[in-house]
């Protein structure tokens, strides 16, 4: 077992759980129906891609491990999640903003993964990145509507900006695990990425009438395994059920 | 008045001759009014339905069923859409209609006021609220009203498929542990005499029906529906294993129906009237995300303007 390679797969399947965990929140309470299930969509893209990869992540731990058993019988501290998608949703419009800058980090991410030698992560991409491009442009478009729509809608969405920024370092920065994958031609070049990130944000703020944070700290330690307090709660209410159960099939 | 009894005739025949009814069409303002009321209530059904079962998705025990649920709670969104749409070729307005809906002045079905406190109730719902909702739709696929019929045309395709997904939730659970078996059963209990309800009052005791069998709005009665629904469902039930919580339930030769025992319609109408487990809270949140969202509404029509201004000026300037 390569054990770079099952990390770095746990940090793409649990970005994808995670964060379709949260946005399935929003369903029957989002702030105009046709949203609502726009959201859904997004959240049932996330879960999908969710399964292939947690999939294979049991598949590399070998027999007696399914996606399920990867899913909900893991702790906090065995989830690699970015900490930016365990975050609460907050209103619509945060949601919009944590929506924006991970989908246009995915979306470069993705690019670079249909690159990938590992055959399972780039097959994923393959089906992914049609999704994955729309989330990038909804939430873009989103972000443009709220920046420049109302004065409220505005202060609102700037707010939530400066609170997520500090929560967007952790993505563009690689670690010995992404090194590894990237020399072995499996993984991204978060450098690279990162260029581009910026390139996009900056575009997209100047069309939504927003500024950029200037913010220089940010949070890091989600892709290790070193969490919020956030991600206890989610699991808890995720998994609670399959613990109770745990000689059940569903 | 002469004229308008005139019309009238003329349209009876015409949904006599089994034709549909189109919004261009002339219709007696009541046949109007009474699909209106009907279709947003339906509609309004539907979003509020999402709730009970939006309420297990964060919670469902495995990927492939958290994903089928969010797929199933999404539809009903999907279908609160089309219907609402369908009252609005009426000339009813969406705004109002969801007004009515928050105020508490319309009404949704009352099934949807009974909580879900646990996961077997996502197999129940299924398996036995879409169940009698499809008795219900199959019978409006062939109403008069044109687009109401289309819509529940597509409806109810989305619907059938919700109801096996529900009765394999209710399978997985029976057949499974102990524990899960009596999961089951407890959900059977708490939703049979609920689900057999949403057929409405007997057919003496329901106002409205006579007028829509005569219009073709309706084309069976409450009780016909509740009767093809229960001979539907007993054999299904036993599959299962599972009791049906009716101790008179039983095969009746002579009819080659099942009888079954007396409803508590005083429950019924206590529902109806506000007081189940869940009315307050069901109102209570689409009230919340209306309110929510109201400024993110306002922000997504000042953009649309801003937008549409700046692409005027440009074709000035041009």
């Amino acid at each position: 077992m390569n054990k770079e390679l099952l990390e770095y797969t746990l940090r793409l399947g649990d970005n994808a759980l995670i964060l379709g965990q949260r946005l399935a929140e929003w369903c029957g309470h989002g702030p105009i129906l046709e949203q609502d299930i726009a959201l859904s969509n997004i959240a049932l893209d996330h879960l999908g891609q969710a399964r292939m990869l947690l999939n294979y992540a049991a598949e590399q731990q070998g027999e007696g491990f399914t996606e399920d058993k990867v899913a909900f019988f893991r702790d906090v501290f065995e989830y690699h999640n970015l900490l930016i998608l365990e975050l609460e949703n907050g209103d619509w419009g945060k949601t919009i903003c944590r929506q924006f800058l991970f989908d246009t980090f995915n979306y470069f991410l993705y690019t670079d993964l249909l690159q990938s030698k590992d055959e399972t992560i780039r097959s994923v991409a393959q089906k992914a990145i049609k999704e994955i491009s729309y989330h990038a442009q909804w939430s873009a478009e989103w972000l443009i509507r709220l920046g420049d729509g109302t004065e409220e809608s505005h202060t609102r969405v700037q707010s939530s900006l400066n609170d997520l920024w500090e929560w967007t370092g952790e993505m563009l920065t690689p670690d010995a695990v992404d090194d590894a994958m990237l020399e072995a031609g499996i993984g991204a070049d978060l450098n690279s990425i990162k260029e581009r990130w910026h390139q996009k944000v900056d575009q997209i703020l100047e069309l939504a009438k927003l500024e950029k944070p200037s913010g220089e700290w940010m949070q890091s330690g989600g892709k290790q395994g070193d969490h919020t307090e956030y991600l206890g709660f989610v699991l808890a209410e995720m998994q609670h059920i399959p613990r109770m159960h745990p000689e059940a099939k569903w | 008045m002469t004229k308008e009894m005139n019309l009238e005739d003329r349209f009876q025949n015409y949904v006599d001759g089994e034709n549909k009814v189109e919004p261009k069409d002339w219709m007696p303002e009541k046949y109007r009014k009474t699909l209106i009321r009907q279709i947003s209530q339906h509609a309004h059904s539907e979003v509020v339905g999402m709730l009970p079962e939006a309420n297990w998705i964060t919670r469902a025990p495995s990927l492939r069923r958290k994903i089928a649920l969010l797929a199933k709670v999404q539809d009903e969104a999907g279908h609160g859409l089309y219907l609402y749409s369908a009252a609005e070729t009426l000339g009813a307005d969406r705004q109002d209609l969801v007004a009515d809906l928050l105020s508490g002045k319309a009404k949704y079905s009352s099934i949807f006021n009974y909580p879900t406190p646990t996961w077997a109730d996502m197999g129940a719902i299924g398996w036995l609220v879409d169940g009698a909702a499809i008795a219900n739709q199959v019978m409006l696929c062939r109403t008069s009203y044109g687009p109401y019929a289309r819509a529940m045309v597509r409806i109810c395709k989305e619907e059938s498929f919700h109801q096996r997904q529900g009765y394999e939730i209710t399978m997985t659970l029976a057949k499974g542990t102990p524990a899960q078996k009596k999961l089951a059963q407890d959900a059977l209990n708490r939703w049979w005499w609920p689900s057999i309800m949403m057929f409405g009052p007997s057919d003496d005791n329901s106002p409205n029906s006579a007028q829509s069998m005569q219009w073709k709005i309706k084309r069976k009665s409450n009780d016909e529906l509740r009767q093809e629904f229960i001979d539907k469902t007993v054999p299904q039930a036993e599959y299962l294993g599972l009791t049906i919580p009716d101790p008179d339930l039983k095969w009746n030769e002579e009819t080659g129906h099942y009888n079954y025992g007396e409803i508590d319609w005083e429950e019924f109408y206590n529902v109806i009237k506000g007081n189940g487990k869940c009315n307050k809270q069901r109102l209570e949140a689409r009230n919340k995300a209306h309110d929510e969202g109201a400024w993110v509404r306002e922000a997504a029509n000042a953009y649309a303007e801003k937008q549409a201004a700046r692409k005027k000026n440009e074709t000035h300037a041009a």
